[in-house]
């Protein structure tokens, strides 16, 4: 107990020695948190875009019957083919 | 190709210009970056008596006096000294032999009297009985001018000298 | 697509790096923190004050490393127009802005009880203060404009510029008499090391920490910044059709 007393009292620079370790610790956690909460969010919001884009050009694709082969690079069940070939597949949530 | 060549020589010649440039304006500015004069530099250049300014040096062994709050000793480099008069709360690391940079002004006796006093350290850092070893042994040279030859590594820096 | 070619192939690096990095630190930062503030002896002088070294110096040593690290990406980001390098200048900034606000605060928290001030206005210090501000200053400029390129040159442009204080910062204490004392640890030159063994193993394991930190920050930093562009594409595709 004696001991801890001592540890925590830092040879009676505890206010300094303590608040140093409490700043850098408080300045580095902080912004690996935010920088980590930050990476998350953005990462969702990329992959809602890439959803709901792919999706519509899927469904777009579609309606034009492959007449309009623009690339909608991120669905490869939505590669420009010849009319009819295009797999139906709903997975656009549309009824095909 | 060519392009992005151009654009490394433009960058490095604006970099290479903007090193020079700032290297002449700090040699242009010199004394005004010190942040204190040692008493060598007091000596060379005289500053006017009653002038603000800030000495610094090491506390010299043996010399501090203290009558009540007001404490007196003598700021050396070892080549010249001033004598110092102080009153108020000294640093925890004020010690004889050790770094101190003080401010305040000339009086008419040539003595210095400060306003406040700072501790400075040096760059050494060891526990107690390292240091107290290196003192039993011999190799601790308080104020010298380098390790003697064939000092432990530990001791090279306890035995260095303020410039 | 051409343009995220690069940065594809630098997410599979990143994503490769990341558990290495966040091991190394956990791992470090546990030696760190225990020889620091239990193991390791009281200085001589200074007592128990100097344990405050093992944050504040590895802190200093980064705010360095880290804007001299901005600055190369600048540099390569300028002459090459790399886009990672702008992002990983981008991603750096922030990382190298704490590491000097914790080297600035725990100094003051250390000059005060050693010298007797919290603060002065020796070269060492204020140079230091000044690396914040440019720290500040290239995170302001690199989010100041609707064009983002141009952000980021104006930024790149700072960073190089102000590279020319870190040499500054470093020879301070050689140049110009300061409160600070110089260099206790000197992988060139002479003077060698000043500091005994035993406080050096938390040293050098906090600077491993911090390290490993700022590589950790860092590729999630451009990792965000990745998946932002690629979003801004996104948007931008879907407006126009």
């Amino acid at each position: 107990m004696d001991q801890l007393i001592a540890f925590l009292d830092m040879g009676g620079y505890a206010g300094f020695v303590w608040s140093s370790y409490g700043v850098t610790a408080v300045v580095l956690g902080g912004l690996f948190v935010s920088v980590w909460l930050g990476l998350r969010r953005d990462e969702r919001t990329l992959a809602r875009l890439q959803a709901a884009l792919g999706g519509r050009r899927r469904g777009r694709a579609e309606q034009a019957e492959g007449a309009d082969p623009s690339p909608a690079p991120h669905s490869a069940s939505a590669r420009p083919g010849p009319a009819g070939i295009t797999p139906r597949t709903a997975d656009n949530g549309e009824p095909a | 190709m060519t392009r992005k060549k151009r654009r490394l020589y433009f960058v490095s010649l604006g970099l290479l210009a903007l090193g020079a440039a700032t290297a002449l304006m700090l040699g242009a500015m010199g004394d005004s970056l010190l942040y204190f004069y040692s008493p060598s530099d007091l000596a060379e250049r005289p500053v006017a008596e009653g002038q603000r300014f800030r000495l610094g040096g090491l506390v010299e062994e043996g010399s501090v006096d203290k009558a009540g709050d007001t404490v007196r000793f003598v700021v050396t480099d070892m080549v010249n000294t001033v004598p110092v008069v102080y009153t108020g709360i000294l640093p925890d690391l004020f010690r004889e032999g050790q770094g101190v940079v003080t401010e305040g002004h000339l009086d008419a006796g040539g003595t210095f009297s400060a306003a406040n006093v700072l501790a400075k350290h040096d760059e050494t850092y060891m526990p107690k009985e390292v240091a107290d070893s290196l003192k039993d042994s011999g190799y601790w040279q308080e104020g010298a001018d380098g390790p003697p030859a064939g000092a432990p590594a530990a001791a090279q820096g306890a035995v260095r000298a303020y410039q | 697509m051409h343009r995220f070619a690069n940065p594809t192939r630098f997410l599979r690096i990143a994503n490769a790096i990341l558990p290495w990095s966040v091991a190394v630190m956990v791992l470090s930062l546990a030696v760190g923190l225990v020889h620091g503030l239990v193991l390791s002896p009281p200085d001589y002088q200074q007592g128990e004050t100097v344990r405050i070294m093992y944050v504040h110096v590895p802190a200093s040593w980064m705010a360095l490393f880290v804007y001299t690290a901005m600055a190369v990406a600048s540099f390569v980001y300028l002459v090459w127009k790399h886009p990672v390098a702008d992002l990983a200048a981008r991603a750096s900034a922030p990382v190298g802005a704490a590491f000097t606000v914790i080297s600035l605060t725990t100094g003051a928290l250390w000059g005060k009880p050693m010298w007797g001030a919290w603060w002065v206005w020796d070269a060492r210090l204020t140079s230091m203060l000044i690396l914040l501000f440019l720290y500040l200053g290239y995170m302001a400029l690199a989010g100041a404009f609707d064009d983002r390129q141009r952000g980021s040159k104006a930024a790149a442009l700072l960073a190089l510029v102000g590279w020319v204080n870190i040499p500054i910062i470093k020879f301070s204490v050689d140049w110009w008499n300061t409160l600070h004392q110089p260099a206790s640890v000197n992988p060139v030159g002479d003077s060698g090391i000043a500091i005994d063994g035993s406080m050096l193993v938390p040293l050098f394991a906090m600077a491993l920490a911090f390290k490993a930190y700022y590589v950790t920050t860092m590729l999630m930093g451009i990792r965000r910044e990745i998946a932002a562009a690629k979003a801004r594409t996104l948007r931008l595709a879907e407006v126009q059709g």
